[in-house]
């Protein structure tokens, strides 16, 4: 199907072909999601909930539930204030979710709904039931991506729930990012191995991977709750995992309640964690316990054990911006070559931020933001690459191209090893070594001559 | 105990024995504020248009409504896969406030040098109605410079449902038909509507006509051309398969051109015999077709019966629910269902209308739910309530039906076998059969734990 790729690069303006992002609302629904008893509201048509939740459920595998304002002509026109009280209103009388947490599309930015406006309204006439939250995120498709929508809906947790009472020493924040719910389960693993005592938010633990128990429920058990938002301004720091998705929640606090924070990159690989670890330590006042110790040291082991296979090999990398940056960070480690290194999402940090990584192994590399897979492929047939990682629609040019290809980040439609295992930690680099490694081992062992057919590896 | 939002009770009915069958206030907006599965007008004319696989398919907006629909149909071509790639015009800000117009005229300039398509389709989405984008205009300037037509759809989100997408779909595909050459078309020629090679299905039908001396000018929209389109006037009978979608079109054919149309059904063996003989009877001038048609639909029958048989065995009891895109699709199931010994005792679906709801209500068996524009809690209540084993849905059904320990069976885009036919119908046997008597669900606590209350909000 990508026969119509060619090497020749054209220059493109007008148009994108087979893209590496998609829309704000969709991050925005997530990140929602990752709050206990909350119910998602897309101000919208109902098309754009319908294949948010598709989406989603194609990546997760589970249930996901969100409401929409079912846009018609007549909200176009007149604005939605209408559906977005009527929506409120039902959904408290029926769903009955703690909070609610409503983002706009497209469609409402354009028409100008003003939805803070449209929320004290509700507030004033009694459609919000008392001890009852309602927050927004402007959430318009046409800037940024599903990452700043996912970002955006963070900060709006901030900006609406949390609240400066006191000073909790012995408690900090962590904004994980837009990670998988397996991720953010490793993450509150290492924190409670550390002994460090953390408000997690967003967190889908507990939400979007949960156990077949013959129940339905609308609202899992897990997500941060309402009281851990409100006491996030009096914790004593916030370790903010990715630029992209985590930092600007993080200064929001900061702004607001004064809670200092320490910006990380996603504990993606060896650095990555480590530089996780020991912010931990520093701002939990923790020592690092003889397990997690062991846990790097088994990863240093098996980085040792075949570090020959990865050396100097090419690769290209694919995905959101906090993802690729940490992955990029990791190969490095590695002693691999990424060549080509883009996102779809616009942000100059991204390009700045992988060069400043790549300055010494890999200054010739193509690094662009605001890029698509079709861009992607074009490189890659002018100067092939030994492995592709990125999410499920890579497969299409690993495929034409016969490159070894490792899934990695959203969205993954097609395997089902993210639901489980995590690629946070170094648990995570392990698995994340291990699947390069299969890759690359598989693909030599199924194409190579018989005379170099190797048994031993 | 789950209770309906007020203003859905009018949308679920049970049958009860003897009562005649009331009327269902379908085809509304969903009710703002619940958990609607539907999509929007974009997406009924997305997955209709979506197969025509040397066309070029590109939408006009930000990039979400193209990510969403990206490859997600498994609806095959056996030639050109050009539709399986992504265009958009991904709209910025600045395209919003300043207009998407010359950004669509560049971006189609670029794609129809690039790929050559037959003709093109540009999809509008929810904001460009509302910017004043004048696409139509585009699209007639871009046809006069490239010579190929290039079809506007009016596709935007918040106008309508579904169903007027597919209408918009039918409009744009109209514009194709009757400029193509129709003299080398026999006497005896149909055109299939509605079959949209999921599977590769329309594969399967067009082998059965063929045998039975009957010419299929085009299938409409399963592995179709343009070309195919463009000559398909020259046809002597419609026939119709999924005539939520495709009725428009069949009525625009018959008003314009003469060509009467039935409607018909491919999936189960009734159905699948019934839509044979439809075209046999119509070609009567010819006796000889008659006579092929009844020793085809021998020969089929005969080659699945004895399986058939074996699955019924094992599955005869079981009782399923139904919960699909047209009401249809929902008739035929319930008959299949019926041959395989199992009943259905909850059936619904997005777009279903008054009188489908009437004929559904007539061919179900007393107790039967009968639901339109359900959501997840109702859906999940009403499966445990009737105590189903099977689950016949969509990707958003699926993770709820395995959650409360049901086997599930995908007839939508998602199915992975050929459903249609007769060959399809001992697909469909098996697949049940697989899912409901999978030893997976002697683990779920369900089974244990058969009539206690297990729906939450």
């Amino acid at each position: 199907m990508l026969e119509g790729t060619t090497a020749e690069i054209k220059p493109r303006e007008a148009l994108r072909i087979n893209p590496a992002k998609t829309c704000q609302p969709i991050g925005a629904m997530y990140a929602a999601l990752g709050i206990h008893g909350c119910m998602p509201h897309s101000h919208g048509s109902q098309g754009c909930c319908a294949y948010h939740r598709s989406h989603l459920t194609r990546h997760f595998k589970e249930p996901v539930v969100a409401t929409t304002s079912s846009f018609t002509e007549g909200a176009s026109v007149f604005g939605g204030l209408a559906n977005l009280s009527q929506a409120l209103s039902n959904i408290f009388t029926i769903y009955n979710p703690q909070i609610v947490a409503v983002h706009t599309t497209c469609l409402s930015e354009v028409i100008g709904d003003d939805i803070p406006m449209m929320i004290r309204k509700a507030t004033e006439d009694g459609t919000i039931p008392k001890g009852k939250y309602v927050i927004h995120a402007n959430t318009p498709s046409f800037v940024g991506s599903h990452v700043t929508g996912f970002a955006n809906m963070t900060t709006a947790m901030v900006r609406y729930l949390a609240e400066k009472h006191g000073h909790r020493p012995f408690q900090l924040n962590l904004i994980p990012g837009f990670v998988d719910p397996a991720d953010i389960r490793e993450l509150k693993r290492i924190v409670d191995a550390m002994g460090v005592n953390a408000v997690v938010f967003p967190d889908t633990s507990g939400v979007l991977d949960l156990p077949q128990d013959g129940r339905y429920r609308m609202f899992p058990r897990g997500g941060v709750t309402i009281e851990d938002l409100n006491s996030a301004g009096d914790s004593c720091c916030t370790l903010a995992l990715g630029h992209f998705t985590s930092h600007p929640a993080a200064t929001e606090l900061d702004e607001k309640c004064g809670v200092g924070c320490a910006f990380l990159e996603l504990p993606i690989g060896m650095t990555e964690t480590d530089r996780f670890i020991h912010a931990l330590r520093n701002y939990g006042g923790v020592d690092v316990p003889a397990d997690i110790g062991e846990e790097r040291g088994r990863l240093l082991d098996a980085m040792s054990d075949m570090h020959q296979y990865f050396h100097r090999k090419r690769v290209a990398v694919a995905g959101d911006p906090d993802h690729v940056i940490a992955l990029t960070q990791f190969l490095v480690d590695l002693d691999m070559r990424p060549a080509y290194v883009i996102t779809g999402s616009p942000g100059n940090h991204f390009e700045q931020r992988v060069r400043e990584i790549l300055r010494e192994q890999a200054p010739d590399a193509v690094v662009k933001q605001n890029s698509d897979l079709f861009a992607l492929h074009q490189w890659i047939k002018h100067q092939p690459v030994d492995l592709i990682i990125g999410n499920t629609y890579c497969k299409y040019i690993a495929r034409v191209e016969n490159i070894p290809f490792v899934r990695f980040g959203f969205p993954v439609l097609d395997r089902m090893g993210h639901r489980y295992f995590p690629c946070v930690g170094y648990n995570g680099a392990l698995r994340l070594m291990e699947k390069i490694n299969d890759a690359l081992l598989d693909h030599k062992d199924r194409e190579c001559a018989d005379e170099y057919f190797e048994l031993v590896q | 105990m789950i209770e309906l939002l007020p203003e859905r009770r009018s949308q679920v009915v049970r049958k009860s024995a003897g009562a005649p069958a009331s009327d269902l206030p379908c085809g509304k907006a969903s009710t703002a504020g619940s958990v609607s599965q539907r999509a929007c007008v974009f997406c009924g004319s997305r997955v209709v248009l979506y197969p025509i696989s040397d066309a070029l398919h590109i939408v006009h907006g930000p990039i979400g409504c193209a990510a969403y629909t990206w490859d997600i149909r498994g609806a095959l071509s056996s030639g050109p896969q050009l539709h399986r790639n992504s265009f958009s015009t991904d709209l910025q800000e600045m395209d919003v406030i300043f207009g998407g117009e010359k950004k669509l005229e560049a971006a189609l300039l670029e794609l129809i040098a690039h790929y050559r398509p037959k003709a093109a389709f540009i999809y509008s989405t929810c904001i460009v109605g509302l910017i004043g984008d004048d696409v139509g205009a585009v699209c007639k300037r871009v046809g006069a410079k490239t010579g190929i037509p290039v079809l506007p759809v009016h596709s935007e989100g918040f106008k309508g449902t579904k169903k007027d997408g597919y209408r918009a779909a039918c409009e744009a595909v109209y514009k194709l038909v009757g400029s193509g050459d129709t003299s080398a078309i026999g006497p005896h020629s149909i055109n299939i509507l509605g079959e949209f090679n999921l599977a590769g299905e329309a594969w399967i039908i067009r082998e059965y006509y063929k045998r039975m001396g009957v010419e299929v000018v085009a299938c409409i929209t399963g592995d179709a051309r343009v070309e195919d389109l463009r000559r398909c006037h020259g046809a002597k009978l419609n026939l119709v398969q999924c005539s939520g979608s495709m009725t428009h079109l069949a009525k625009m054919m018959e008003r314009d051109h003469g060509i009467p149309f039935r409607r018909v059904s491919y999936f189960g063996i009734e159905d699948m015999s019934a839509a044979l003989y439809e075209a046999a009877k119509f070609f009567g001038d010819d006796p000889a077709i008659m006579v092929r048609t009844q020793q085809l639909v021998r020969e089929e029958v005969a080659a699945v019966y004895p399986e058939l048989q074996r699955y019924k065995q094992r599955l005869v009891g079981k009782k399923a629910a139904i919960y699909v895109g047209g009401a249809f699709k929902a008739f035929s199931l319930i008959r299949i269902l019926r041959m395989l010994g199992m009943e259905t005792a909850v059936v619904g679906s997005q777009t279903g209308d008054t009188e489908d709801y009437r004929q559904l209500q007539e061919i179900s068996d007393p107790g039967t739910i009968i639901v339109d524009d359900s959501n997840p809690l109702e859906l999940a209540k009403f499966c445990l309530e009737k105590d189903v084993d099977l689950f016949i849905g969509g990707v958003k059904e699926r993770p709820i039906a395995y959650k409360l320990g049901i086997g599930f069976c995908d007839h939508n885009h998602e199915r992975k076998e050929p459903l249609a036919g007769f060959v399809g119908m001992l697909n469909f046997a098996k697949e049940v059969y697989a899912s409901v008597a999978s030893p997976v669900w002697q683990f779920a606590p369900r089974r244990a734990n058969r009539g206690k209350e297990a729906v939450g909000p």
